[in-house]
């Protein structure tokens, strides 16, 4: 039971009146990693932007490390600083330098002390390789660039879960692998993550199970050997086939 | 030798074209020149039309001949192409320039040349000229309106105290910087407001400033002693604590009374006037309706219906009605809403009248930024887990305010030009005292000078702001 960090029972969410997710059961061990895939539209980001509770579900259960998520969930903030997240459009504040980005959280959130909180940026820049960059402003940065200090922004508040919204959607090809690399570094590292990607490279290399959704449906979740070697759905064969 | 076209010069025969060009239209402005400033019109010996339009034509034949492209001079060039692109621009570059000689004589006559300035009364002023004698004597109430001249240098005292707290910021340290926002936008104007509303009244309510200011002198060196975690309770107990003692225990009244101290003359608001009181009002309300637009244009996009309706509600209401029913208003209807013994002071009440209705408009501008930006950044600040304080305060007022700078510029340029209006309560600013000034039955008929001298304060005072804006938009640019 501990070591079940995300824990959604039968969760159900609508836009007005199309329903999004439909009867979703997902339970995320420590440790963990997960890669959601599925057509456009199947609900996947919805899924990972609940977790978070950037979106609001209506019925069912989410309780992330402990905590329940519910509208009068008080201290939301807390949550949502230890899920950190990695969004498709990178989301950096362009206002702020590298650097700047990075620790704003840390100092205005977790309180810790300027000097603490640059040590600690610099250390997760190194780690995603930018830390030459980080007097420089968003603008001036390459969108793979962009895309590894919004990795290192989400690290610097160390949270215990990652999640990633897409994210190598919006580069170049050439910029994929660098952000990809960042990301299995990351993995393992030991951190849980649930990543929505469409790079089935990156699920084969470090996924422990691949979600398949369609339609607002988990309609396959499998060891990630068994989901690409025997798929059983033949939704999931047809999208296999035409994503490999 | 090639042959000669005047149709279309080329860069054979560079020079003839050139000297020929530059002389016809050297004839060209010649010819308007003496015109305009001598009155002598030395083509006068050719028929009507063809002497009115010659400089033109002499002009235009003149560009069109050294219209040479890659001529290889860098100045016939930039001639080329910035005023003499082709024969349509020629003709209007030539057109500007005849009208600026022609109308530079009639204005430095009347500025300068046929103006006075000598003597000091209605009767130096023969000229025809502007008379800038009527300036000159009524300088110091343009300035200072009614208020006494013996006490000026008060308004004086304050304005500059003033300049020099607002240049706090260049002098702090890094240790104090982070607290700089904090000075500006809650301390700042609060000193100001008092400064500037008990130091220039004077009298007694004076001496209340003074108690304040021994009270939180007093308290604050005390504070150094006092224990952090008690220190929210003691700054807002001792120090009010020590006014009341200050006012109502050692020395109230009795002491003026005995002579000890001589309070400063009391001079009402209603005497303020001049351009000080366009600055005391512009400031004001300026520092005052940016934090409350700011917080309208918030609360118009809050989730709780109170908050949004209350915003709206504000927001359409002042936007609403005209600024000098407000004004009237403020004067008019409020104090009726007051209890009997309670008194604001006029130009209070016209202070927060305008700051209100400049809120709304600075609110509605706000908005515009803060919608502007992509919902990813509230997503992203979100994420960091920011509640709503601190994203917007760290994340998107900064962005959403660098974006409206144009536009609160243009919203506080407004205000400013708006300041006159507060004649309606009897306020005399400085458009207000040349009212008053040019109907004074010695110094009838130069309301002209006056509008001129007004027009001339405002421009500066509005350039300069707009400068100021576009160097602030300059300085938070992070884009590439």
């Amino acid at each position: 039971m501990s070591d079940k960090i995300i824990q959604i029972t039968e969760m159900n969410k609508w836009f007005g009146d199309f329903q999004v997710l439909k009867n979703i059961n997902l339970e995320v061990e420590k440790n963990k990693k997960i890669v959601v895939c599925g057509p456009s539209g199947s609900g996947k980001s919805t899924l990972i932007r609940c977790i978070n509770r950037l979106e609001e579900h209506q019925k069912g259960s989410i309780i992330v490390d402990g905590n329940e998520l519910t509208e009068d969930t008080k201290d939301i903030e807390k949550i949502r600083a230890e899920v950190g997240m990695v969004f498709q459009q990178f989301n950096l504040f362009p206002h702020l330098s590298i650097l700047d980005n990075c620790t704003l959280a840390p100092i205005w959130v977790k309180k810790m002390p300027k000097k603490e909180a640059e040590d600690l940026a610099l250390q997760h820049l190194e780690k995603v390789q930018i830390a030459d960059q980080a007097n420089k402003y968003p603008g001036q940065l390459s969108g793979g660039q962009q895309q590894r200090c919004a990795i290192a922004r989400a690290l610097c508040m160390e949270p215990k879960i990652m999640l990633f919204d897409e994210p190598t959607s919006a580069l170049d090809p050439e910029m994929i692998k660098e952000v990809l690399d960042a990301m299995v570094n990351l993995a393992k590292a030991g951190m849980t993550m649930i990543v929505v990607t469409h790079e089935m490279g990156f699920a084969k290399e470090v996924a422990d199970e691949v979600i398949f959704m369609d339609e607002g449906m988990i309609v396959e979740r499998a060891e990630t050997k068994e989901f690409f070697a025997n798929p059983k759905s033949d939704r999931t064969k047809l999208f296999l086939s035409q994503i490999l | 030798m090639n042959k000669l076209n005047f149709l279309q010069p080329n860069k054979n025969n560079f020079y003839t074209y050139l000297y020929t060009g530059v002389i016809l239209v050297a004839l060209s402005i010649f010819i308007v020149f003496l015109n305009s400033f001598f009155n002598k019109d030395i083509v006068s010996f050719l028929p009507g039309p063809i002497s009115f339009f010659l400089p033109l034509i002499l002009g235009f034949t003149g560009l069109h001949l050294i219209r040479i492209d890659y001529s290889g001079l860098r100045f016939l060039d930039s001639i080329n192409k910035n005023i003499n692109t082709n024969n349509f621009n020629a003709f209007l570059s030539l057109l500007i320039v005849f009208v600026v000689i022609k109308s530079l004589p009639p204005l430095l006559s009347w500025f300068i040349i046929d103006a006075n300035i000598a003597g000091d009364s209605k009767d130096v002023c023969t000229g025809s000229g502007a008379c800038w004698t009527y300036i000159k004597i009524w300088f110091n109430r343009f300035m200072y309106g009614m208020y006494p001249n013996p006490e000026q240098w008060r308004i004086n005292l304050s304005f500059i105290a003033l300049a020099f707290l607002g240049c706090v910021g260049f002098f702090a340290t890094e240790k104090f910087k982070k607290y700089l926002t904090l000075y500006y936008v809650v301390v700042y104007p609060i000193i100001a407001f008092f400064f500037i509303f008990f130091f220039i009244s004077g009298g007694p309510i004076f001496f209340d400033f003074s108690y304040g200011i021994i009270a939180a002198v007093i308290s604050i060196i005390l504070g150094f002693f006092i224990p952090s975690k008690f220190k929210m309770y003691y700054f807002i107990i001792v120090p009010i604590t020590l006014y009341i003692l200050l006012k109502y225990v050692f020395f109230y009244e009795e002491l003026i009374e005995l002579g000890k101290l001589e309070a400063l003359e009391w001079v009402e608001t209603g005497a303020w006037g001049g351009l000080s009181l366009t600055f005391i009002v512009s400031f004001f309300c300026l520092i005052f309706c940016f934090p409350i637009g700011l917080f309208l244009s918030l609360g118009r996009r809050s989730d709780f219906p109170i908050i949004k309706y209350i915003s709206i509600g504000m927001i359409e209401f002042w936007r609403g009605v005209p600024l000098i029913t407000v004004l009237f208003m403020s004067s008019v209807m409020f104090p009726m809403f007051l209890p009997e013994d309670m008194f604001i002071d006029k130009l209070v009440r016209v202070i927060i009248a305008i700051s209100l209705f400049e809120a709304a408009y600075v609110a509605e501008v706000i908005r515009g930024g803060l919608q502007a930006l992509p919902r990813g950044q509230y997503d992203a600040a979100k994420s960091l887990g920011m509640g709503y304080w601190k994203m917007h305060i760290l994340v998107i007022l900064p962005q959403a305010l660098k974006l409206v700078i144009p536009g609160i510029a243009n919203t506080f340029l407004a205000l400013v030009k708006d300041t006159p209006l507060i004649f309606v309560v009897g306020l005399l600013e400085i458009v207000g005292m040349l009212n008053l000034a040019k109907t004074n039955p010695e110094w009838l008929g130069f309301a002209m000078e006056g509008y001129v001298f007004a027009s001339v304060l405002f421009f500066i005072i509005c350039y300069a702001m707009s400068k100021y804006s576009y160097n602030l938009e300059q300085k938070y640019k992070t884009e590439r």
